[in-house]
């Protein structure tokens, strides 16, 4: 009697949360993604691809990948972009580390031309995607930006979101401890 | 029995920490989220223009949020001179372009420009909306009253009151050598204004 209380209990709260805010990724959708490989040599050996023309998510050689989509226009993204830059660099510091996340980032509604200006502006180390006509985005499920997802790719190349959020990025020692915490790294 | 019923307790605690934790993040990260203004999809272009590439550009003096008035012939023989008009503060678009311009004030001072950002809103209104936006290094002015009456000169106000997408480039001579008077439910490409800078910049 109290397990069924509790279970709708559950479920209530669940749905009431996911009906106000915007729902995590599933699966389903982050499978659908297909990304234009990066012509930048580094970049496409950072992130251990082979091929000139597209690649998914759980091609990158990487145990845990960090997604964020943002877009040149956002005055978030741009205020977020030391921080998320911060965090790349404590991941890289780290050998371990280093070998098993890796980041990406995808303009939405951003050409080509926007996102490298972005780069430059902020010295985004990682690689970024361009989205121009907001395909990427609209697969997503047309997040506002920046939104971050976190992505545990198994050794069987099966994966998983494992967090997901939209803004509020708490800073990169922080936002590092729960990536290792959700994707079981720590 | 009792055991169970404490591990209930337990994991229906840790669910409802979990979920009024994520709504609390959700509801903090963000400014515009519910304060823009779903203006649905518009037609495209709704006015006439009254100049053309050539023409010297209408001269105009108009209020800035800082508090300034700026006329456009004080950068004659100084500087080229953007114009970006917006339709309106508050709008989707709109909100998601002038912070573009905001983080290539180096592309502007390569290229000897300035940009100039105006819409039909009020003093209050574009102080409130552009807040949002951080510090802009560009004058905002307002062409509110009497209403439109720049937009009315260049011919890119809509028959709604509101004006059009459009950038113009104006060069040091105060001829206008660009103009784009672009779908209002588009935002232009970067590149294309880039590009237009740059061949201005290399002609003699």
């Amino acid at each position: 009697m109290s397990l069924t209380i509790f279970s709708f209990l559950w479920i209530g709260l669940a749905t009431s949360a996911f009906s106000t805010d915007p729902p995590p990724l599933k699966d389903e959708v982050l499978q659908k993604i297909i990304l234009p490989i990066p012509k930048n040599p580094e970049e496409k050996a950072y992130l251990g691809l082979s091929g000139a023309t597209t690649f998914k998510i759980q091609q990158i050689k990487a145990k845990v990948v960090f997604i964020e989509i943002f877009s040149m226009y956002c005055p978030y993204c741009q205020g977020d972009a030391p921080k998320i830059n911060e965090l790349y660099q404590r991941i890289e510091n780290d050998p371990d580390l280093k070998t098993k996340i890796k980041m990406i980032g995808i303009g939405a509604g951003n050409s080509l031309f926007e996102v490298e200006v972005y780069k430059k502006k902020y010295q985004v180390p990682f690689p970024l995607i361009p989205d121009k006509d907001f395909v990427i985005h609209k697969v997503c499920g047309e997040p506002r930006t920046p939104y971050f997802i976190v992505v545990k790719i198994n050794d069987d190349k099966s994966y998983q979101i494992v967090h997901s959020q939209l803004g509020g990025f708490p800073g990169a020692e922080p936002f590092l401890e729960q990536i290792l915490s959700v994707s079981g790294l720590k | 029995m009792k055991k169970s019923r404490l591990a209930c307790l337990i994991w229906t605690f840790g669910v409802l920490s979990f979920f009024i934790f994520t709504s609390v993040a959700y509801a903090t990260s963000e400014a515009y989220k519910e304060n823009i203004y779903q203006v649905g999809t518009l037609k495209p272009i709704d006015s006439v223009l009254k100049v053309k590439v050539g023409d010297r550009a209408p001269d105009f003096t108009l209020p800035a949020v800082t508090g300034e008035k700026i006329t456009l012939s004080q950068f004659r023989g100084k500087k080229n001179v953007v114009i970006s008009f917006v339709p309106a503060a508050w709008t989707p678009v709109c909100s998601d372009q002038w912070p573009g311009y905001n983080i290539i004030n180096d592309i502007f001072d390569q290229n000897d420009a300035i940009l100039l950002g105006i819409t039909v809103d009020n003093i209050p209104t574009l102080f409130a909306w552009t807040n949002q936006m951080g510090k802009l290094w560009f004058p905002v002015l307002s062409d509110f009253w009497p209403h439109g009456r720049v937009a009315k000169k260049y011919g890119v106000l809509r028959s709604n009151g509101v004006a059009e997408r459009a950038l113009l480039i104006i060069d040091k001579k105060g001829i206008l050598r660009y103009i784009d008077v672009h779908d209002i439910n588009m935002r232009p490409p970067l590149e294309d204004l880039v590009n237009e800078l740059e061949k201005l910049q290399k002609q003699p």
